[in-house]
């Protein structure tokens, strides 16, 4: 029995010891949106950040709701997003220090071949009242993350109150809303990395692309150690100038390109 | 079809070359359920010999707590647990979000009530006689439990290897309060969920034969160590 409790003890230990608290300072606590990590581009840029600065990120990929709120909590120390209106009002409440223009991807509004609703070729905001009009099912993602608010603006853009039974929500991530869009032959948007990281397995084609109202533009933004005392500020800090640096500026829009032959997406900052 | 084949053949390419990403989520996967279910032996085999031998006001209620316990959900475990060690939450202090003690706690609450219920079935269905015998013996309550445990230690083994089915194929709790980060907390499961939504499919299937595999080999030594003969 002894020698039980003392082999539970130094297992409780080793896995204590990975994250030990000692550390706890080099350790930056990320709250992100989703697409960031299902690109891969988190993973990429994290290890790539560990090495020139020695920082670990801890990420949790939540979608830009849940990564606000949990930095407006003070439960993370940076938050990465593409939530226009909800990062302005997390900085004009106080919550965050910094906040800075990152990069840009362009959503894809996609449907299938045969495209029943007409949709296609005539810019992002006609391609919705066409499907409206044609009541053609459409899946949102339904789940507040950034490319659900996203889609929810261009609905009000185009004009359109978007309602059931042909407008559906998924409530799930990109991929598996790509996934169940394609088996139901329905019209949905996606970010153009999530589309083409997906595009073999899918019988879904672009209707409409690459024009203003379709850019997404992502900004990281520093919680507050001024409202909350306990964030890592310098940590987060220097993910904010590593991010921005010309350097990862060109890491990130090489990002891909081997593999999709084009760019994923497009570094904005100033 | 195809996916399925490629999968196999992505499967057997990065057990065979040893992938670095998908050892670390094994080995991963292997700590944290296995640090889980040895706290949830150390914790729930005195506590389910308490409450399968032990008579006192309340045991029914506590038993019924028990056997809810052992069909929690693990997302709702998940939450729990997260909302605690945010920095915002009465664990804060810790700072256990996202790193492995934070998946443990929660592994730890999904097994531990799956160890004490069938310990205390367990013990319960030790022939009475024995119990009567080894008190007119003059064992104390403490010897006598510890002798009733090891007659009951085949049950005790499949106690403790539910409790470690339950939290190795586990997700949702894992997810969330581990936030699978690559090399630490990034598990098998969570691998597979990411990989899956990155399009990875045969990376995903890999890492799903592997975890197969690993349940597996566990089961297989479990069940050697309860099945050889042994002296009467």
């Amino acid at each position: 029995m002894k020698r039980i409790l003392l082999a539970v003890v130094v297992l409780a230990l080793a896995a204590g010891c990975a994250s030990g608290s000692d550390a706890q300072r080099r350790e930056v606590l990320l709250a992100t949106t989703t697409s960031f990590q299902d690109s891969g581009l988190l993973d990429d840029l994290v290890s790539d950040f560990a090495l020139k600065t020695g920082y670990r990120i801890r990420a949790t990929a939540v979608g830009s709701g849940a990564a606000i709120a949990l930095g407006s909590k003070g439960d993370a120390d940076v938050v990465f997003a593409h939530s226009e209106q909800a990062e302005l009002d997390f900085m004009a409440q106080g919550n965050g220090e910094r906040r800075v223009k990152v990069m840009h991807n362009d959503f894809v509004i996609i449907g299938p071949a045969t495209d029943p609703a007409r949709a296609r070729g005539q810019g992002s905001l006609a391609a919705f009242r066409a499907i409206a009009a044609a009541k053609a099912t459409f899946y949102s993602r339904g789940d507040k993350s950034g490319t659900d608010v996203f889609e929810k603006n261009l609905w009000r853009q185009a004009g359109v109150t978007p309602s059931a039974p042909w407008y559906i929500e998924a409530a799930t991530g990109m991929g598996q809303t790509l996934q169940i869009a394609s088996e139901k032959r329905a019209y949905t948007i996606a970010d153009r990395g999530t589309y083409l990281a997906r595009k073999g397995g899918l019988a879904l084609d672009i209707l409409a692309e690459k024009e203003p109202p379709l850019f997404n533009y992502y900004h990281v933004m520093t919680v507050s150690p001024a409202k909350h005392p306990r964030v890592n500020s310098l940590g987060a800090l220097a993910f904010v100038d590593y991010l921005v640096s010309p350097e990862t500026q060109r890491r990130i829009q090489q990002f891909g390109v081997a593999k999709y032959g084009e760019p994923l997406f497009y570094p904005d900052a100033p | 079809m195809e996916l399925i084949v490629q999968g196999i053949v992505e499967a057997a390419r990065r057990i065979v070359t040893l992938d670095r990403d998908v050892l670390d989520a094994a080995s991963a996967s292997l700590a944290v359920s296995g640090t889980a279910t040895a706290l949830s032996i150390a914790i729930g085999i005195p506590l389910g010999a308490l409450l399968g031998l032990g008579r006192f006001p309340g045991r029914n209620a506590v038993l019924s707590v028990v056997n809810t316990g052992m069909g929690l959900p693990p997302v709702a475990v998940g939450l729990f647990v997260a909302v605690l060690v945010w920095r915002s939450g009465p664990l804060g202090g810790l700072d256990w979000y996202c790193t492995r003690p934070a998946i443990v706690m929660a592994q730890l609450i999904l097994a531990g009530p799956t160890v004490i219920g069938l310990t205390a079935v367990a013990l319960q269905s030790v022939d009475p006689m024995l119990r009567t015998q080894l008190t007119s013996l003059g064992a104390t309550g403490v010897q006598s439990a510890w002798l009733l445990v090891r007659e009951s230690r085949l049950l005790l083994i499949s106690a403790a290897l539910a409790g470690f089915g339950a939290v190795i194929s586990e997700i949702g709790a894992s997810l969330m309060v581990g936030c699978n980060v690559k090399g630490d907390t990034r598990i098998l499961t969570t691998a597979i969920a990411l990989e899956t939504s990155k399009g990875e499919f045969g990376t995903a299937f890999a890492l799903a034969f592997i975890l197969l595999a690993l349940v597996f080999a566990v089961s297989a030594v479990t069940t050697w160590a309860q099945q050889r003969p042994r002296p009467l």
